[in-house]
């Protein structure tokens, strides 16, 4: 299939003095001040850790980063080039020209924990192993297709699917090992990436939902019933890659909780509501609290007496604007 | 009946949430310009955290002006915070911050629109607080 390459059709110099959205700024800022690069995190002190890693832990661990390669390369290459062209606003533009580059250092990163924990001809072999894998390779072309077509709502969707939810069998990896003390280094440098991910899927989908309000009633319908189908179409693929990569060590169901929870963050920042029920979604609180500290710390206050709220450790954020 | 009161950003996820819990609420306006919210009742503050994980802006700017307002503060109850947790140490910091600087309970923290658990918990939750007061 040949296509012609697609572009803006206009282009007018971009004025950041005179804002459509606000939210392109603040998301612009918070992309800046969360820029970072691999090289800040210190991997070679995970080299022991590694090491006492099983042959079958190895294999899966690079494994999973070579999927996470090919996201990202898809993401910065296509994904989110393919979202410039309908782009609400010119600062909307700049933002996925800044997600894009992102994605680009992502890819990298993954280059770097290679480097600095394998061989060459480990990495090769890996690298095989992804270009072979039928699941991983379809999930690629599901989300190429859309992006080469030529619906722009349907592509943020994908583009949403990708960020929040694709990511996510490879992401339980390095959480799961930091959960056992292993591999820290890396998992911090893949905190990094879910952070940037979370703001990334927000913005997509968030965009996606001000194009949405354009819409008639039938084509919001049809939206909505794309997405659930797509998700549909993701998660069944997602469950073969899943036990293809994780079978061999028994983590499989552990990982597919993992894989629903995100499921319904993917379609909550589409701006749906999650369809997976609670059952379904119940994450090993241990994978949780690798992913943050305080999310099973039990914030139901409402019972009890209700002020006795002690605050575990310092918060020491100060901000300027606070009177008292 | 004391209520809720909540900020929200144009993403609208905190509003749709407090909209699912079917109580009185009033809404911290979202621009500089809009008339400044003032309070009569006791409340709950629903706030989304933002600030991105680098420890800074947790508390968005409109909700630190609503309390910096001293007879807004004094009405203050409890603070039930959104987030998502893949900010990491950062999840729902903004409802560990408020509750500090007002001195009331955290009461609760949900992730984006929430879940149907997660409403049912907050309007339970809310009605015993209630009873209590
Ligand atoms: C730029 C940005 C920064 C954010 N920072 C945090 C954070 O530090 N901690 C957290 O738990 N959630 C964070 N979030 C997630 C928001 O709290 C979440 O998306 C919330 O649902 C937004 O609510 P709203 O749509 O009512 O504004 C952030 C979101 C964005 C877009
Ligand atoms: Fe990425
Ligand atoms: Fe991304």
């Amino acid at each position: 299939m040949s296509e012609k390459l697609k572009l803006v059709s206009r282009v007018s110099a971009i004025n950041w003095n005179r804002i459509q959205d606000e939210k392109d700024v603040e998301v612009w800022n918070r992309l800046v001040n969360n820029f970072w690069l691999p090289e800040k995190v210190p991997l070679s002190n995970d080299i022991q850790s590694w090491h006492t890693l099983t042959e079958a832990e190895q294999l899966m661990t690079t494994r999973v980063f070579t999927g996470l390669t090919m996201l990202d390369t898809i993401q910065g290459t296509v994904g989110a080039v393919s979202l410039i062209p309908d782009a609400l606003t010119p600062h909307e533009e700049a933002v996925y020209t800044n997600i894009a580059f992102m994605e680009s250092v992502h890819a990298k990163s993954y280059s770097s924990i290679f480097s600095t924990l394998i061989s060459t001809q480990e990495i090769d072999e890996a690298f095989r192993w992804s270009e072979e894998n039928e699941n991983l390779q379809r999930k690629a072309e599901i989300v190429l297709n859309y992006y080469r077509g030529d619906d722009p709502l349907k592509r943020k969707v994908a583009s949403t699917m990708l960020e929040s939810f694709l990511f996510y069998s490879g992401f339980y990896a390095p959480m799961y090992w930091s959960s056992r003390a292993k591999l820290t280094n890396t998992a911090d440098l893949i905190r990094l990436i879910i952070r940037d991910e979370a703001v990334h899927g927000y913005y997509i989908g968030y965009k996606y939902q001000k194009g949405l309000e354009q819409e008639t009633p039938e084509r919001r319908q049809e939206m909505k019933d794309y997405t659930f189908e797509l998700l549909f179409e993701l998660y069944d693929n997602e469950e073969d890659y899943t036990e293809a990569l994780y079978d061999p060590l028994g983590l499989t169901e552990d990982v597919k909780a993992f894989l629903r929870y995100n499921a319904n963050k993917a379609l909550m920042n589409l701006g749906y509501e999650g369809m997976f029920p609670k059952e379904a979604t119940a994450v090993n609180p241990a994978i949780l609290s690798s992913l943050s500290p305080n999310a099973d710390e039990n914030h139901d206050f409402f019972s009890g007496s209700g002020s006795s709220y002690v605050i575990g450790k310092a918060v020491n954020t100060e901000d300027e604007d606070w009177d008292f | 009946m004391p209520g809720i009161v909540y900020f929200s950003s144009v993403s609208e996820n905190t509003r749709r949430f407090v909209d699912r819990l079917e109580l009185p609420a009033a809404r911290i306006p979202l621009r500089p310009v809009d008339a400044p919210l003032h309070v009569k009742n006791p409340y709950v503050l629903f706030t989304p955290t933002y600030g991105g994980g680098d420890g800074q802006g947790a508390v968005p700017k409109q909700v630190i002006r609503f309390l910096n307002d001293e007879h807004n503060r004094s009405l203050i109850r409890g603070v039930v915070a959104a987030g998502n947790t893949n900010f990491g140490s950062a999840y729902c910091l903004a409802g560990s911050i408020v509750a500090r600087k007002c001195k009331v309970p955290h009461l609760y923290n949900f992730e984006l629109l929430g879940t149907a658990e997660d409403v049912t918990r907050v309007r339970e939750g809310l009605g015993q607080l209630w009873l209590q007061q």
